[in-house]
């Protein structure tokens, strides 16, 4: 019996392929954005893991020379003077033609290295390391890449393939990596390890010339990148939303198809249950081959955009993210398992509806017109419901998570109202319509609602999520521009080695230049409202420069004035946000420093806190500030010249000099690697959208025969008819675009006043940009436009004959 | 005294790692990795004999002191410098093989605190020279003459200190047949030296506060590149100090074809004999948990020979060095035959 | 002559057995003929020829004297518009369009919009309490009533009807099929009705009877 009846219910999908080949194609597309994203999300957290177990030190404080790099001889002092220190080495390395980071450490007193403790097996690799040629730990592969470079190299170090070391960093024994950096008697900073001796002598006493600096609670990188991967994370499960609805709307139509057939097999005497059970399990295989292909799908989709992710973390936050891919249970065990709980959500109604269906009912006359009007009502309440509990998220959620709920709030009850808003459009368009035929068009338009909602659902989702995450970036892209044409000041900016070269640069480029701005800073962790907050201190010199560009937010009187005479800060936005401080407050940066608050710049760099203050201020309340880069102001013809007398005097190396040109595009690069993969998702998920729409049409079809039969007998060609089939496509999905319009800049309001302030602690001005929406409005109508073409093609192909059927052929 | 210790040195310190199966196996034949071996019959010579052999893998400066307060109080310090050599010879900075480890403790009979330390060699951190005599760790010193009669002895911890002054009140005692040293019927043999006569004055500063301390100190010295016969899985050692003005150094090496058994009775006038292999014998009284692992606590020592027969019992059983390579370390109380105070040493008890 | 059927074959495609094997008959206008038939015997593949709805493929039939033959979708499409009008078995309506619109339908297609006869037509139909209603919510009875109305009400010259009744019990069908009887005498238009009824074939002016392909 059970056998019979899958051979009966599979006969369904013999007969539909397309049908089959449409429901596995929504759940692998929504399977495979979702699980994309996860897997990306899933490779940086990993990434992320191994960095914060490799540099774990990063909790322990640091001794740093300001100037540079500091020698051997003072961390051996030191010691012996008891304190507990561990000495890093780090640098750049020039292999062939790439430049790796080198991190050399002490292994003897290091805190513990997961890729060290790999080792401890191996009883030759320490000696290898320490005593012999050396050992070069590096992801596996970069670390073939080494062993081939190296094979040459006399006395070569031998080169380990480990997981557990950041891509792009080599790490070794801090002797090997003085070798390898021709730095024999150098150090970079000293770890300050936990466990110290009693009665040391303080370290200010010690090493007045050191400065110590605080080491960083928790996984900053973690908490900076929560906000992208969450971005990521909502982006995904839009794409499987919109997936969803492509399987929820074929699923729907096979069960609708499939009524008289399980009238049959009831009346056969099949057990309801039975037969129940054995849809669902119909359902389940077909949701885990859907998601086994989407997962592959995924895996493509996520090694493409890797690169470009990993980009971007490493750009924005310093985020040390491999560019390779590896599978991942985690991840393709949620793919997995979205696709099952998906496909199941979105085949409960129509498996409940075939479940509760008498064997004997007649199809049909029920009032579809009543039916439509209360659903209609009932969803308009829901979708007003959701935006109204997405506004309350906002205000009830702290961070981050309401502003998402403010999203998926208004997203969701957007879409809802969609069909309740689109008749009533349709009603207002068919008042107007003149004529017989486009009055029907309008009339069948609203009638075929139910059926096609859905699809213009994703579609509406799909192009608000493009306007509103487009408006978001070019918004961003204009402000930040703008931005940095303002804040880079100078036209050269130069680096030196260390401290005194930088006092000799300084010297000797003072009657060269108009103005050296010298850029120093040091890390404060202030008190008060700012406690907990690690603030990067910059002073400044008293020079016309920054009084007529700098880009101030908002300014207390005479801002400029108490800044420059040591009176008042500026903070940074994002400083000023997080802390809730403004103009008229004060910032205590140190117990015995507070200043009030003249202003708050806007800072588009990165997301950390930052203050200015006069330089003579910084200089007098920390002991060991920096003095090696500067800003150059000189007329920009002279830059060329001066740039290689000053490579020439100093012999600084390429990178020592930038010039704001190369600055800004350098800066710009960087901004718009961080946006390619939202582009490349924005794209996907209208495709993912348009395909719906022929989903939802194709699975009509056999729907609109009835429809159009009639209308066709009295009078209308195949032609026109297929002309009109593809106008009420294009309409739809204009009026839905129309209606995308407001609910895309509404939600491009939403990330930029509230999604991006709490990410990243900025509030960015929204611009406009109607080219933008025309082009997205094309797009809709092109995807709209092919996805009735289909149809429209097998309707003017249409024998006559199975129009005739239709008035002879029961249901 | 803790050779197996310095065995898995090279490895386990490194990486925070127990390295049980690495034994003897693990380091290979010691000619083949170009490390010296004792050889009998050379003499030593001092003060050269003092400093570092760095051609030889393992070596350390090991003091030992039963201490007693103002109020008699009694007490136990231990200083050592372990050397361990990653591959034989010394070489500047960095690149030198040579690792150290200090390792410092003081120990009451109701507290036990301790300390380690870990240098590489070459850089200055740490390492022993002669002329005038010095042998550091970071800021942990045993410093003086290259007689090694006066030395000054300095080591902190988390929540210890302690500045002692050492003064030797007899002679070096050369250990075995003139300081070669036979540790198993294989014939694995070290050099070793001892300083068993030291007065000792000075400071000792824990959480209770600081205390003026007073009492007899033993530095042994031993270097080696192979001490240890495959089979032996750990060690108990003995130093004694009699109030007779004898002393007695013991060990027993428990290995699985049978314990080995030997060491050195010195005369109160300094006279050293050695002991033929067998003639001590070490039994197990009572064993305690206090600290980590069951280890004896009470020993019954025999040796027929000179009439001993005593017992030792350890001042605080919960004497355990928690160091990356762990071991019991503490000072005893001797009755018996013989009435006295000294150090036991007991290591491959954390298996 | 209205309608004339000369010699028509028709053989649809993939099928073994032509469905007409030449086929000839004549209509004039106003005149009402019924058409019987066995199951299959082609009757309503002949009225769709009759009425544009399908190709022939030999033979020629003549509507208001032009030949269809020759005719594009598009003429067909105007003839169907202008000069027929449909009544079938079921799904006559069109779903999205209330009955008020649906009467009106045929009529504003044809460009006959004629607001008296189509209120006339909704009284003697008796459809005046339902014209907001959409063709789900009416009955069976009801809906071919509408049918009928739509037909009429563009004045098309030619009435063509595959079993208008075929899917309602009996007293129902009497009533309608009066209905229709009568409205197309008062109008005058001619009646191709397609039965299985002897009953009903006898109250036409013509009775013909198809079998095996031909008019017997």
């Amino acid at each position: 019996m059970r056998r019979a009846a899958l051979l009966a219910l599979w006969s369904h999908w013999r007969r539909h392929p397309l049908q089959l080949a449409t429901l596995l194609a929504g759940l692998a597309l929504a399977t495979a954005l979702w699980s994309a994203v996860q897997a990306i999300n899933a490779e940086a957290r990993a990434s992320y893991a191994r960095a914060a177990a490799q540099i774990g030190a990063g909790g322990l404080d640091r001794l740093e020379a300001p100037g540079g790099p500091i020698p051997l001889a003072r961390y051996v002092a030191l010691r012996r003077a008891g304190w507990q220190l561990s000495p890093v080495l780090e640098g750049s390395w020039r292999l062939g033609e790439r430049r790796l980071r080198v991190a050399g450490i002490e292994p003897l007193s290091h805190p513990p290295l997961p890729a060290f403790a790999a080792l401890a097996e191996d009883a030759t690799a320490l000696p290898q390391m320490i005593a012999a040629g050396g050992l070069l730990l590096a992801a596996p592969d970069l670390a073939a890449d080494l062993a081939t470079a190296l094979h040459e190299m006399p006395g070569r170090p031998q080169v380990r393939a480990s997981d557990q070391v950041p891509p792009g960093l080599v790490l070794t024994d801090i002797g090997v990596a003085a070798r390898l950096l021709g730095r024999p008697d150098q150090i970079d900073r000293m770890l300050i390890l936990p466990d110290q001796p009693i009665g040391l002598a303080p370290l200010s006493a010690l090493a007045p010339d050191l400065q110590r600096l605080p080491g960083r609670a928790g996984s900053d990188t973690a908490r900076l990148t929560d906000s992208f991967h969450l971005n990521l994370t909502a982006f995904g499960l839009l794409s499987f939303a919109v997936g969803l609805f492509i399987v929820h709307g074929t699923v729907g139509l096979a069960f609708e198809q499939r009524r008289a057939m399980i009238r049959t097999l009831r009346a056969l005497g099949l057990p309801m249950r039975l037969l129940t059970g054995l849809m669902l399990a119909e359902v389940m295989a077909l949701a885990l081959l859907g998601g086994l292909v989407g997962l592959g799908l995924g895996y493509l989709v996520a090694a493409a955009l890797l690169p470009d992710v990993a980009a971007t973390l490493r750009g924005l936050y310093g985020a040390p993210v491999a560019g390779g891919l590896t599978l991942r249970p985690a991840w393709i065990g949620s793919g997995l398992a979205m696709a099952l709980a998906g496909t199941l959500a979105a085949s409960l109604h129509a498996l409940w509806r075939a479940a509760r269906m008498p064997i004997l009912a007649a199809p049909g006359l029920q009032a579809w017109a009543e039916r439509a009007a209360r659903a209609s009502r009932l969803q308009a309440l829901a979708g007003l419901g959701l935006i109204a509990a997405g506004l309350g998220a906002l205000w009830l959620i702290e961070g981050l998570i309401g502003g998402f709920a403010l999203l998926a709030g208004l997203m969701l009850g957007a879409a809802l109202l969609l069909p309740p808003a689109l008749a009533a459009l349709l009603r207002l368009g068919r008042r107007r319509a003149r004529g017989v035929v486009a009055e029907w068009l309008w009339a069948d338009m609203r009638a075929q609602l139910p059926g096609i909602g859905l699809a213009l659902m994703a579609l509406l989702l799909a192009l608000a999520t493009n306007i509103g995450v487009g408006t978001m970036v070019k918004s961003f892209r204009q402000t930040f521009t703008g931005w940095l044409d303002q804040r880079l000041i100078s036209e050269l900016y130069v680096t030196a080695t260390d401290d005194d070269q930088g006092a000799e640069i300084a010297r000797w480029l003072a009657p060269r230049v108009q103005a050296v701005l010298p850029i120093r800073s040091v890390d404060f962790t202030p008190g008060g409202a700012a406690a907990g907050q690690t603030v990067t201190v910059y002073g400044v010199v008293d020079d016309r420069s920054y009084r007529d560009h700098w880009p101030l937010l908002q300014t207390a009187p005479r801002a400029w004035d108490r800044v420059m005479a040591g009176e008042a800060v500026f903070i940074n936005e994002q400083l000023a946000r997080r802390v809730g401080i403004g103009p008229g407050d004060s910032l205590t940066l140190a117990p015995n420093w507070q200043l009030p608050i003249a202003g708050v710049y806007s800072d588009y760099g990165n997301p950390t806190g930052q203050a200015i203050v006069a330089m003579p201020s910084l200089l007098a309340h920390a002991s060991a500030v920096p003095n090696r880069r500067f800003g150059l102001r000189l007329p920009a013809a002279e830059v060329p010249v001066l740039a290689e007398a000053l490579r020439q005097r100093f012999d600084l190396p390429a990178s020592a000099l930038i010039d704001n040109a190369a600055l800004k595009a350098q800066s710009l690069a960087i901004f718009d690697k961080t946006f390619v993969v939202t582009g490349a998702l924005n794209l996907l998920t209208l495709g993912v959208a348009g395909f719906a729409i022929l989903t939802s049409l194709l699975t009509l079809w056999s729907l609109r025969l009835p429809q159009i039969a009639p209308v066709w007998a009295l009078g209308l060609t195949r032609s026109q008819l297929a002309r009109l089939e593809i106008g009420r496509s294009l309409l739809l999905a204009a009026l839905t675009a129309l209606l995308a319009l407001p609910l895309g800049l509404l939600l491009a309001w939403a990330l930029l006043a509230v999604i991006n302030v709490q990410a990243f602690g900025w509030q960015l001005p929204m611009a406009l940009f109607p080219l933008d929406w025309l082009r997205l409005f094309a797009l809709a109508l092109l995807a709209a436009g092919l996805a009735a073409a289909l149809p429209a093609r097998r309707l003017y192909r249409l024998p006559p004959s199975d129009l005739l059927k239709v008035f002879a052929n029961a249901r | 005294m803790p050779a197996k210790l310095i065995l898995g040195l090279c490895m386990a310190i490194l990486f925070a790692a127990p390295l049980r199966a690495q034994g003897y196996a693990g380091l290979g034949s010691t000619a083949e990795a170009g490390f010296a071996t004792p050889e009998h019959g050379r003499p030593l010579v001092f003060p050269r004999d003092h400093g570092p052999h760095p051609e030889f893998r393992i070596e350390w400066w090991y003091l030992t002191a039963t201490l007693a307060g103002p109020d008699g109080t009694p007490y136990g310090i231990q200083w050592t410098l372990f050397r361990s050599a990653l591959a034989p010879g010394e070489a500047e900075g960095w690149q030198s093989p040579q690792i150290w480890m200090g390792h410092a403790a003081a120990t009451s009979a109701r507290s036990h605190h301790f300390a380690e330390r870990l240098g590489r060699g070459g850089i200055g951190q740490a390492g022993v020279r002669t002329g005038p005599f010095e042998a550091w760790i970071d800021d942990w010193r045993m410093a003086g003459d290259d007689g090694l009669r006066a030395l000054r002895l300095t080591a902190r911890g988390g929540d210890f200190a302690y500045d002692l002054h050492l003064n030797a009140e007899g002679p070096l005692v050369l250990q075995g047949d003139r300081g070669y040293s036979v540790k198993s019927a294989d014939g694995q043999a070290s050099y070793y030296y001892s300083q068993p006569s030291y007065r000792v004055t000075g400071t000792l500063a824990l959480p209770s506060g600081p205390v003026a301390v007073t009492g007899q100190g033993w530095l042994d010295r031993e270097w080696s590149s192979q001490p240890l016969a495959a089979d032996q899985s750990g060690w108990d050692w003995f130093s004694l100090s009699f109030e007779t003005g004898a002393k007695l150094m013991g060990f027993r090496l428990r290995g699985t074809r049978g314990d080995f058994t030997s060491g050195t009775w010195i005369a109160a006038d300094g006279t050293a004999t050695a002991l033929t292999p067998g003639a001590l014998r070490a039994e197990p009284l009572e064993s305690s948990d206090a600290a980590g692992p069951e280890v004896p606590v009470r020993w019954r020592l025999q040796l027929p020979e000179r009439d001993l027969d005593i017992e030792i019992a350890a001042l605080n059983p919960a004497a355990w060095m928690g160091t990356r390579f762990a071991y019991w370390e503490g000072p005893v109380q001797i009755e018996g035959s013989h009435r006295g105070r000294g150090y036991l040493e007991m290591t491959g008890y954390d298996d | 002559m209205l309608l004339e059927i000369d010699d028509v074959t028709k053989t649809y495609a993939g099928a073994s057995r032509p469905v007409l094997r030449g086929v000839s008959l004549t209509l004039a206008a106003g005149q009402t003929l019924a058409l019987t038939g066995e199951s299959g015997s082609g009757k309503s593949t002949l009225l769709h020829l009759a009425g544009a709805l399908d190709r022939f493929d030999g033979g020629e039939i003549h509507l208001s004297g032009q030949p269809l033959s020759g005719l594009d979708d598009a003429g067909r499409a105007a003839l169907r518009r202008s000069h027929v009008a449909l009544v079938f078995q079921q799904f006559n309506l069109i779903p999205s369009l209330s009955v008020a619109q649906n009467l009106a339908f045929h009529a504003r297609l044809a460009g006959r919009p004629d607001r008296d006869w189509i209120a006339r037509l909704t009284e003697r139909l008796g459809l005046a309490e339902l014209t907001l209603r959409y063709p789900e919510q009416l009955s069976g009875g009801q809906q071919q009533r509408v049918a009928i109305g739509r037909a009429l009400a563009a004045r098309p010259a030619l009435l063509l009807a595959d079993e208008p009744t075929g899917n309602l019990d009996e007293t129902a069908s009497t009533a309608v099929m009066d209905l229709m009887l009568e409205l197309v005498r008062e109008s005058g238009t001619a009646l191709f009705l397609v039965t299985h009824s002897q009953a009903i074939a006898r109250r036409l002016d013509r009775h013909l009877h198809l079998a095996g392909g031909r008019v017997v």
